[in-house]
């Protein structure tokens, strides 16, 4: 059967383009990977290789033609034997176009944005009920109790990183952890942050469920790309197929005199990426109940913790199997005349805050939010719907900031109920000082908030 | 490489009639595939970045032949002819390139970007090199688990310049972990030679500074190919460690579909076609062993168009995805 050979599209962009020169003519047996012509794209001159075997039966387009159409017959191909009466019946058959998907389909998942809200629901039962046998744990405590409490449930879960092993974690955390899992599931790996996360993925790939200690989250941009373009990116990629089950963790943000290099907050970076889940704990027993359900999560979680906030303690029930689910916040402190949103160590600064703001007789709402993707909006929305005022604070840089999503949130969804623009405190738009009292002035301040809190409720 | 008439081999004694049908029938279907995606990347119904094998075929088929159920296998974007050589439906695959719902991916994932759970085909990377980590922790995944399977993890030239390919290879080594290093080596890296790239092109020869063992093949005969994917796996899958392969062979095609190809001569790639082509290889051998007639040959080309023709039509008139799988995939559920 006689063959159209259509004008090719030789680049991603390319629509038409210039038949520059013809190398077969007319009569010209042609076989698969035979050089036929060459072709002016938008970027280059490209050669154009036949596919089919044949007989250049006609040329339909003159060699220095421009202009040509992407899929304009350009020549008919004839099988041997065949005569040129073919060619007629080559021309009836149009080239198949792409079926564009229905235009009336619509994706019914799509937020709607700017719609009227009515008050949220929003699930405010309380972590543990009333009566709970509660212990003093500290953070480092806590988490090293979840992850080996998992570790115990499910043999595929290991920990793998830098110094977890042997010297027992660079920040502890992983104390007695190989004694108790041996060598085979508490791994020291050498300095390869790239490297480790991209073998730890592969792992969760082949249906382990990993967990890696980055040093701090510092180190782990050197481990992005696994991060976001292998572990986050897979299960959409694939269709569902496969995808990675998995927890990166370390400490993140400032600790003490280290400097720009060491003191990054990346909860906004990581917040950003569909297929992450994001947790940045401040208390003990979140600390605990989020790494035990970051751990059994399907999906590739960041998991932020704090250097500083390792070595304090709170509350943790004392009970067995105790998890907090994603995507809940914790209402710390009820207020009706401003809400403070905060996680990690900024809530240190939010309930300082509000503690001396009650003082000056002004009640303040404190919300951590715990996870910041899933992020509980609900709960903002339906704090703010009785506050009407909104002060987050972080210690990560200002553009681009957690808060500046926060507010753009409260701002399509709550509009007519604020009654002064939301302000975000955070840390200050420079690199980490080393300087003591420059670092100070760096970070976030309590001083700042409550500062913010007068201003929004025009105190 | 030595430049040698294909047809002045003779056939080894311990390599089956059958078993040369086989790949012949295997490259011929990755070649007929590839050419026809050409032209289907040429009339606009596929998109974006398409990477051809074309001139590469016996690389995988030799290597797949080396494998059994259970073992693992990842590379680049260059995947097209990994994905049909283990097995994975042409359908699927050629789908999955004109972006529809009858995609292995669901039209998500695109030339670059697809995966087999079934066929244990772990993509389809369009980072340079990042499946090198991966591949080894697919291989760290099955030694934990304690079975022999092993992981065939490939690269280009290009990306075994990268740092996380030596990153992979300390730890492969130090774990023991049984992944088959196996460096496609088509001399190019998009526009760049090896020559240009690196003060030693010999890359198999850097496995030695981890402490690991390799060796260079001929990929442009798949016995050769086959006889070292044999010996690598038997050292993966004793307990032996990582082993790399670096096999050399040829791109005919450009990088992608829109590169000119500027950065060697028309000649080059003539010369390689006519004189070192894996596929004329194996049917010299075929016919000059008396293994196949030329009718017999016929009948496999004709079959094989066959399959490529229908994978085309299947990829034509599959649908393209629904609006709400944009939403899909994003996260799994937790299973109950
Ligand atoms: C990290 C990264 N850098 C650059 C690119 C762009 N790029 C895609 S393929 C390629 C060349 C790779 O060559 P090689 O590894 O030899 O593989 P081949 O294409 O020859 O199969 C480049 C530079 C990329 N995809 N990823
Ligand atoms: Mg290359």
């Amino acid at each position: 059967m006689a063959t159209e050979i259509l004008m090719p599209a030789l680049s991603p962009t390319m629509e038409e383009g210039t038949l520059a020169k013809w190398l077969v003519k007319e009569g010209d047996t042609v076989s698969s990977g035979d050089i036929m012509a060459e072709i002016e794209t938008d970027k280059a001159t490209m050669e154009f290789e036949a596919v089919d075997e044949g007989i250049v039966g006609k040329i339909l387009i003159e060699e220095g033609t421009e202009g040509v159409k992407v899929n304009t017959p350009i020549a008919i191909l004839l099988e041997e034997g065949e005569d040129a009466t073919a060619m007629d019946k080559a021309s009836e058959q149009p080239a198949s176009a792409p079926v564009p998907a229905d235009k009336e389909q619509s994706s019914e998942t799509a937020p709607a944005a700017g719609m009227a809200h009515p008050a949220p629901e929003v699930d405010t039962t309380p972590d543990w009920p009333e009566g709970t046998t509660l212990k003093q744990q500290t953070v480092r405590e806590a988490l090293r109790d979840g992850m080996s409490e998992e570790m115990r449930r499910d043999d595929s879960v290991f920990l793998m990183g830098e110094e977890v092993a042997e010297y027992q974690g660079a920040y502890k955390i992983s104390q007695g952890m190989l004694d108790e899992f041996g060598a085979k599931r508490v791994i020291d790996t050498p300095i390869t942050e790239h490297g480790f996360a991209g073998i730890a993925t592969g792992a969760a790939f082949g249906g382990l469920r990993p967990i890696v200690e980055f040093m701090t989250f510092n180190f782990a941009m050197q481990a992005i790309d696994h991060i976001i373009n292998s572990a986050a990116k897979t299960l959409y990629m694939s269709g569902g197929q496969m995808g990675a089950p998995m927890v990166f963790r370390g400490p993140n943000g400032a600790a003490a005199r280290v400097g720009a290099q060491h003191s990054q907050d990346y909860a906004a970076w990581y917040m950003q990426v569909p297929g992450l889940k994001v947790a940045m704990p401040y208390s003990a027993s979140d600390y605990k109940g989020l790494m035990k359900t970051a751990i059994r999560d399907p999906n590739p979680v960041i998991f932020l913790e704090n250097e500083i906030l390792y070595g304090r303690s709170f509350d943790v029930p004392d009970v067995e199997d105790y998890t907090v689910p994603f995507g809940k916040a914790r209402i710390w402190r009820e207020g009706d005349d401003v809400t403070i949103v905060s996680f990690g160590i900024g809530m240190t600064y939010a309930l300082e805050a509000a503690e001396k703001l009650a003082e000056e007789g002004i009640n303040a709402e404190v919300i951590d939010l715990r996870t910041l993707r899933p992020m509980d909006t609900p709960a903002i929305i339906k704090s703010v719907m009785k506050t009407n005022r909104l002060v987050t604070v972080e210690e990560g840089w200002p553009q681009g900031s957690v808060g500046s999503y926060i507010s753009s949130v409260v701002m399509q969804e709550a509009f007519d109920y604020l009654d002064a623009p939301v302000i975000c405190c955070t840390g200050k738009d420079v690199p980490m000082p080393y300087a003591a009292n420059l670092e100070k002035h760096a970070l976030v301040t309590t001083a700042e908030v409550i500062e913010a809190v007068k201003k929004v409720t025009y105190k | 490489m030595a430049a040698k008439k294909p047809s002045a081999k003779t056939t080894p004694s311990n390599v089956s009639a059958d078993e040369l049908m086989a790949y012949y029938r295997d490259m011929l279907l990755i070649r007929r595939f590839e050419e026809k995606a050409g032209q289907l990347y040429g009339m606009g119904l596929i998109g974006g970045f398409c990477h051809l094998y074309i001139g590469q075929e016996a690389v995988v088929v030799g290597l797949e032949a080396s494998a059994k159920e259970g073992d693992k296998r990842i590379t680049s974007y260059r995947d097209h002819g990994h994905m049909l050589a283990c097995g994975m439906d042409p359908k699927g695959v050629m789908a999955e390139l004109t972006g529809r719902e009858g995609g292995y991916s669901k039209g998500k994932g695109g030339s670059m970007h697809m995966f087999s759970k079934e066929k244990h085909f772990y993509g389809g990377h369009g980072i340079v090199a990042a499946q090198v980590p991966l591949g080894a922790g697919l291989a760290f995944s099955d030694k934990y688990k304690g079975n022999d399977n092993v992981t065939f993890t490939y690269f280009g030239d290009g990306a075994a310049n990268q740092g996380q390919v030596y990153e992979a290879y300390n730890m492969a080594e130090i774990w023991d972990l049984p992944c088959i290093f196996v460096i496609e080596n088509n001399q190019y890296a998009m526009g760049t030679s090896t020559k240009r790239s690196t003060h030693s092109p010999s890359y198999w020869e850097r496995g030695a500074a981890y402490g690991i063992q390799g060796e260079e093949v001929d990929g442009m005969d798949v016995l050769a190919v086959k006889a070292a994917g044999d010996k690598a796996v038997a050292h993966c899958r004793a307990g032996k460690g990582p082993y790399i392969l670096e096999i050399k062979t040829y791109r005919y095609r450009g990088h992608s579909m829109s590169d000119p190809a500027k950065y060697r001569t028309r000649e080059e790639v003539q010369k390689m076609r006519d004189e070192r082509d894996p596929i004329e290889a194996i049917r010299s051998l075929l016919l000059t062993g008396k293994h196949a007639t030329e009718e017999d040959l016929k009948a496999i080309d004709k079959e094989i168009k066959g399959i490529v023709n229908e994978s085309a039509e299947f990829a034509k008139e599959s649908p393209e995805p629904h609006l709400d799988e944009l939403w899909t995939d994003i996260y799994a559920e937790l299973e109950a």
